[in-house]
């Protein structure tokens, strides 16, 4: 039975303090310099980076702090890269880990995938395969979308969200394929012939979710290139995340940087042709009721058109100028009229000043036979006997003569 | 052909179609009217389609006698 109180006995913590004691003491495990390949490269929000330094044999973990980073302007790092690092070797105690802190790196040319990658994109590039010439057009409204993944993989259920909520009048079909291993490349190959042979897809999308740069190795592989290039229907690649770029990207009609914004750019959104009939709608409405006030535009001025041809308005207009008329006629009268009476006004003056009354009043005599009213200007017009009437000024006088 | 049996395609190429000749203009008043009743029902179905829409899923793959087989897809 064992003693637990037994000196020789050692908490974990206690261990752990130990053995960081005999790493930091050690001269050679304080300052060294580490060659390897860069794996599963990630650099935080927090600036400090993570990577594992690996060789065929084994691997080592590495930290990269922010400020280590920022002092020894360290290159950028990703997977793939073989690099020589240099900096101490400590416990990290809460993970009993083991790991080197980086002080600096010097990048000691391609690592071996990296190389292979690069080669294999050298060759394809000189081929042609990845030309902008050869990028076909994605379909706007593709009525059925492939899919080339792994069926349990939550990338397939990503993209699925995605056409669902975005484009759920499409058609999906599944070319189930591994995504990673050795058998993936001839798998995912196969997955996309198949496809092209059934033929109903209007665009494919080959992908698959984030992983280490071994996992995604599978689309940096000769025979998948080979096979989205001769894929009769237009490819989108969306494999791991936005910073990973694979062979399968290149050779694509076009490159997602995930399977979720694969599925985006496979579809339009119904969301904007929501609002794109909605707007119709109301562009129909604003033209009809252009078009209804335009005619009652046209009627009005019409109306306003046949009302000034209209017969009453030309007998309201004849019967003003009757009016008028007839005012500038009785004016016209009334002119005449006045001219007329100063004229007779002037004549009875002149009459008046010739008149024999005012002769009679200096003490002249007007002598009228009563027989026939002549006047008498001669002794023969008179006979004794004849009466006669005398007129002066202020009255008659009769007289017979002897 | 009846608004109701179009597919989404059909109706919104309809749509544009009255709503461009609507634009236009140049039509009998009752022609006019035809134009819009009738855009205005289009738009309406397409927007029922859109609504009624739902992802269908199928998965391909070959048999033992190496034919294609086509199949609904189950997924957990």
């Amino acid at each position: 039975m064992l003693v637990f109180n037994a000196p020789s006995i050692l908490s974990v913590t206690q261990v752990s303090r130990y053995l960081k004691e005999v790493l930091e003491t050690d001269d050679l495990l304080q300052d060294i310099w580490v060659q390897g390949e860069i794996s599963g490269c990630k650099t935080y929000s927090s600036g400090h980076c993570y990577f594992t330094l690996k060789d065929a044999e084994a691997q080592l973990p590495c930290v990269f702090f922010k400020h280590a980073r920022l002092r020894s302007s360290a290159p950028h790092l990703r997977d793939g890269m073989a690099i020589a690092a240099n900096g101490r070797i400590s416990l990290y105690e809460r993970d009993g880990k083991l790991q080197l802190y980086v002080e600096c790196v010097e990048p000691i040319g391609d690592g071996a995938l990296f190389l292979r990658f690069e080669q294999l994109k050298a060759r394809l590039e000189a081929e042609g395969l990845f030309d902008t010439e050869r990028k076909r057009p994605l379909p706007s409204q593709p009525a059925v979308i492939g899919i080339v993944t792994s069926p349990q993989a939550a990338a397939l259920r990503d993209m699925l969200r995605v056409l669902r909520s975005r484009y759920p009048l499409a058609e999906v079909i599944l070319a189930p394929t591994l995504v990673q291993g050795t058998e993936a490349p001839a798998s995912i190959a196969a997955a996309l012939d198949l496809l092209n042979e059934h033929a109903e897809a209007d665009v494919v999308i080959v992908g698959r979710g984030g992983g280490s740069i071994e996992e995604l190795w599978a689309f940096n592989e000769e025979v998948v290139a080979r096979a989205i290039a001769r894929s009769r229907i237009p490819v989108i690649s969306g494999v791991g995340h936005e910073t990973d770029f694979t062979i399968a990207d290149f050779v694509a009609d076009y490159r997602a940087s995930t399977p979720t914004a694969a599925a985006a750019a496979a579809v339009p959104d119904i969301g904007d042709w929501r609002s794109d009939i909605l707007e119709k709608q109301q562009t129909l409405t604003g033209l009809v009721e252009d078009y209804l006030n335009d005619l009652s535009e046209q009627l009005e001025r019409t109306r306003h058109d046949l009302q000034r041809a209209s017969p009453q308005n030309m007998l309201d207009r004849r019967r003003q100028q009757l009016d008028e008329t007839t005012a500038r006629l009785q004016e016209y009268v009334q002119h005449i009229l006045s001219l007329r009476s100063e004229r007779l006004q002037g004549m009875a003056l002149r009459l008046h000043s010739l008149s024999p009354l005012l002769t009679i009043a200096r003490g002249y005599a007007i002598v009228r036979r009563d027989t026939d009213g002549t006047i008498i200007t001669s002794i023969e017009q008179a006979q004794p006997g004849d009466t006669l009437t005398i007129q002066v000024t202020d009255g008659h006088i009769p007289v017979q003569v002897r | 052909m009846e608004t109701e049996t179009l597919s989404f395609e059909e109706a919104y190429a309809q749509l544009e179609a009255a709503v461009n000749a609507l634009r236009d203009g140049q039509m009998p008043l009752e022609r006019a009217l035809h134009y819009y009743e009738e855009g205005m029902k289009l738009a309406q179905h397409c927007n029922e389609l859109l609504q009624k829409a739902e992802l269908r899923v199928r998965q391909l793959s070959v048999d033992e006698a190496g034919m294609l087989v086509i199949q609904p897809l189950e997924l957990p």
